[in-house]
């Protein structure tokens, strides 16, 4: 008995922190200096929305530099962050295509221009209020005497600050060069210069308001506002504050790619309605359902008592990689519910083909010890090489998927990989431990009877 | 015991029975591509009130708008699917307003897919790079695994020809479901390939370690016994694993998963059940043949049959 205490311990561990993460508005891991919670993601399938991809318009053969593509990304995600979806995704996928995923979209049109609008970068006077209220402003969208777009901030005014329209000194076109720099005691510093028409405005704006707020804003959002210490007559300038390398150099793109630095533009389109997806899901959750209970009662019947414990591990292992789906967490679409009553199968294959081996063993007259031992021994082989052949043929399809921004399939590979990995432990760990302490208690004389011989 | 092996002929004689039909009609039709892989728009949605005009009245709606490419259908839903050259959002709210006006009834979008086409070719060279490249992985991965035993690199190879088996009678199936039920090759048919690639190898392997370990056992066995003899052994969970398990889930989703998920779970189950077909009646018979060298017996007995 003492072989099984430990991975009998183990295994109630992690059933344990499963069904933690499982329960529904779980309260989350909060110790170890983990600090997260859980929920189930549903992929656009599932609950509509709208995923574009975006390539970078460019010919074929022109280089993109992996930086110009992130910076791409980041601002790309800043529209989309303003259209107020949530749990929108903005993931590059391959050198030059960026995906956008916005679940619960349903108007393309709106969202597309959002994406392909181009980013106005301002430099703002806030001579009219105190270097506290412009910090407060700090990320809150303002208005400026020049409109943007077609868009209205005036929606989201909720205080007489952002209501007030502020005057726009200069915008980005003004921007000669913009690099992160040190000063002489190793503070970074963001240093620009202007080209030599602005030069002139900036001179005589900063020599009457030394002292005041020159706020940066991009796309009427106010990300930075530093005050203006002396005139800067020259065209040349630098921010200082407490920067870090990081935040010298994010404000350091801001300045320089108020636009996008490489045109995108929109190669794919898919909207899924919502009723569409909603429909889908109970279809496709009622199906797996019946498939389980088919599954479990064959199971059962055919295998009698080790049949009954492969249901068991197989039920600990939907609740594992259910776990698992919502730790990492996997956003689950329909191919990737697919894909998973699938792994079920591999599950029930390494306990299958287990089972077949005690069988053998059994029939050749080995007690009922030496022939669970046997089984597990010569089952292994084929059941490692083969799930390593499936687990190849999920990394090439997850490659494929990631570099064509083909969610499904990603989705598809991902959950079919995590199954596969998840199924090798429940049948060599779980119903392992499973069978032999109910072995230790019980001593079956009728192998016909419980082994279904 | 029965006797597998010795039927071999029989079984490939099958397996090319499915396979020959499905190719030819494949290289007089062709199969249609969906638009993920041709580039185009596929709009699906439903009138308000429940209207289902007939498709005809769509299609000269959309040609109205001069919009080409187009094919309308409708489904057993209630909703109506139009696919045509490539939308873009503009065009779209175009089709939504002129469906309106026409048939007196607000449009409900149900599914908007619009892909660009040189998006779509690519799509569809790097997936067959990427079945190549999963075959010869796998091939390396075989040999590797059963070094110990002699010509490992034999079950690589017959692996593979067996898991081609199982695609060219996955591709006649699509070719049969297009002209019957007008299925296309779109991106989900390219997961469920994919998916068959994956699950015949394993099954493969299983049958394959069989003979890896019988070999070490039964020395002095003669390949084709040996082979045969392993087969038996393994076909019990070959069955249960497959039709029990496998086929009982993908059946369920065809049946009840659905329309999304049909087309999918149908190839599926039959890719799957190929899969475990070529293991036991392909792959390792092609293993028996390849060792007695029987190609030139093939040419001898016509020789002996033209003297006789």
């Amino acid at each position: 008995m003492s072989r099984l205490t430990r991975p009998l311990i183990f295994i109630l561990l992690i059933i344990i922190i499963s069904i933690w993460i499982n329960i529904p508005n779980s309260p989350g891991i909060n110790f170890l200096g983990i600090n997260r919670t859980f929920e189930t993601r549903l992929g656009l399938d599932l609950v509509g929305g709208v995923q574009a991809l975006l390539e970078a318009d460019l010919p074929a053969d022109t280089p993109i530099s992996a930086e110009a593509m992130s910076t791409a990304r980041r601002i790309v995600e800043n529209r989309v962050n303003g259209l107020g979806v949530t749990e929108a995704v903005v993931q590059q996928a391959g050198d030059r295509r960026i995906v956008v995923e916005l679940p619960g979209e349903t108007d393309p049109e709106k969202a597309l221009s959002t994406l392909r609008q181009t980013g106005l970068l301002e430099f703002v006077d806030m001579s009219s209020i105190s270097a506290e209220e412009a910090l407060a402003l700090v990320g809150t969208k303002i208005r400026t005497d020049i409109p943007l777009g077609t868009e209205t901030v005036t929606e989201s005014v909720t205080s007489t600050l952002t209501s007030q329209v502020f005057p726009t000194v200069m915008t980005g076109s003004a921007l000669k060069t913009v690099q992160v720099t040190r000063s002489q005691i190793g503070e970074y510093e963001v240093a620009f210069e202007l080209n030599s028409d602005a030069a002139k405005t900036f001179a005589d704006f900063t020599s009457r308001n030394i002292g005041n707020i020159l706020a940066i804003v991009l796309d009427k959002e106010v990300i930075s506002v530093p005050r203006i210490n002396s005139a800067i007559t020259d065209g040349q300038g630098v921010i200082t504050g407490n920067f870090t390398q990081e935040s010298a150099n994010s404000l350091a793109i801001q300045l320089r790619y108020g636009s996008l630095p490489i045109p995108l533009k929109v190669v794919e389109v898919r909207t899924i309605g919502p009723s569409l997806g909603q429909d889908s899901l109970q279809k496709s959750l009622e199906a797996g359902l019946i498939g389980f209970a088919i599954v479990i009662l064959f199971m059962a019947i055919y295998y009698r008592l080790p049949g009954v414990l492969a249901d068991v591990s197989i039920l600990i292992y939907a609740l594992i990689a259910f776990a698992v789906f919502r730790f990492i967490p996997v956003t689950l679409t329909l191919p990737g519910i697919a894909g998973f009553l699938l792994s079920t199968g591999s599950a029930l294959d390494a306990n299958i083909l287990i089972f077949e081996r005690m069988k053998e063993e059994l029939r050749s007259g080995r007690t009922l010890n030496q022939a669970m031992d046997l089984g597990w021994q010569r089952a292994w082989s084929s059941i490692r090489d083969s799930n390593i052949a499936t687990l190849i043929t999920c990394g090439i399809l997850f490659w494929f998927g990631s570099t064509y921004g083909a969610t499904l399939v990603k989705g598809f590979s991902l959950t079919l990989a995590i199954g596969v990995v998840i199924s090798l432990f429940t049948a060599i760990v779980v119903t392992r431990t499973s069978l032999g302490l109910v072995l230790g208690y019980f001593k079956p004389t009728n192998l016909a009877r419980w082994f279904g011989l | 015991m029965i006797n597998i092996i010795g039927k071999r002929y029989i079984f490939f004689a099958l397996s090319l029975l499915i396979i020959i039909p499905g190719l030819i009609i494949l290289a007089i039709r062709g199969v249609p591509m969906a638009i993920d892989f041709t580039g185009g728009s596929l709009l699906e949605f439903k009138f308000e009130n429940g209207a289902l005009p007939p498709p005809a009245e769509i299609v000269s709606l959309y040609k109205e708008l001069g919009i080409e490419d187009i094919q309308a259908q409708t489904t057993g839903e209630g909703t109506i699917i139009a696919r045509s050259s490539f939308l873009d959002e503009q065009g779209r709210t175009r089709v939504i307003n002129a469906l309106e006006n026409k048939f007196g009834s607000t449009a409900t979008v149900l599914r908007f897919d619009s892909v660009g086409p040189t998006i779509g070719q690519e799509v569809a060279s790097r997936a067959a790079l990427a079945v190549l490249v999963a075959a010869l992985v796998v091939i390396g991965f075989i040999t590797f695994a059963f070094r110990g035993i002699q010509n490992a690199f034999r079950y690589g190879i017959c692996a593979i020809i067996a898991m081609f088996h199982d695609v060219l009678i996955v591709i006649s199936l699509t070719v049969f479901g297009a002209i019957l039920a007008g299925w296309q090759v779109d991106a989900l048919f390219l997961t469920a390939l994919l998916t068959v690639i994956g699950f015949s190898v394993q099954d493969k392997i299983v049958v394959f370690d069989r003979i890896r370990e019988n070999s070490n056992v039964y020395r002095r066995l003669d390949f084709e016994t040996l082979v045969n003899h392993s087969i038996i052994q393994t076909l019990q969970r070959s069955i249960n694993t497959q039709l029990m398990t496998v086929e009982f889930m993908l059946l369920a989703l065809a049946l009840f998963g659905g329309v999304t998920l049909r087309e999918f779970a149908l190839i599926l189950l039959v890719g799957l059940l190929s899969g475990t077909y070529s293991s036991i009646f392909i792959a390792a018979p092609i293993l028996v043949v390849w060792q007695k060298r029987e190609w030139r017996k093939w040419f001898r007995r016509s020789e002996a049959g033209a003297s006789a």
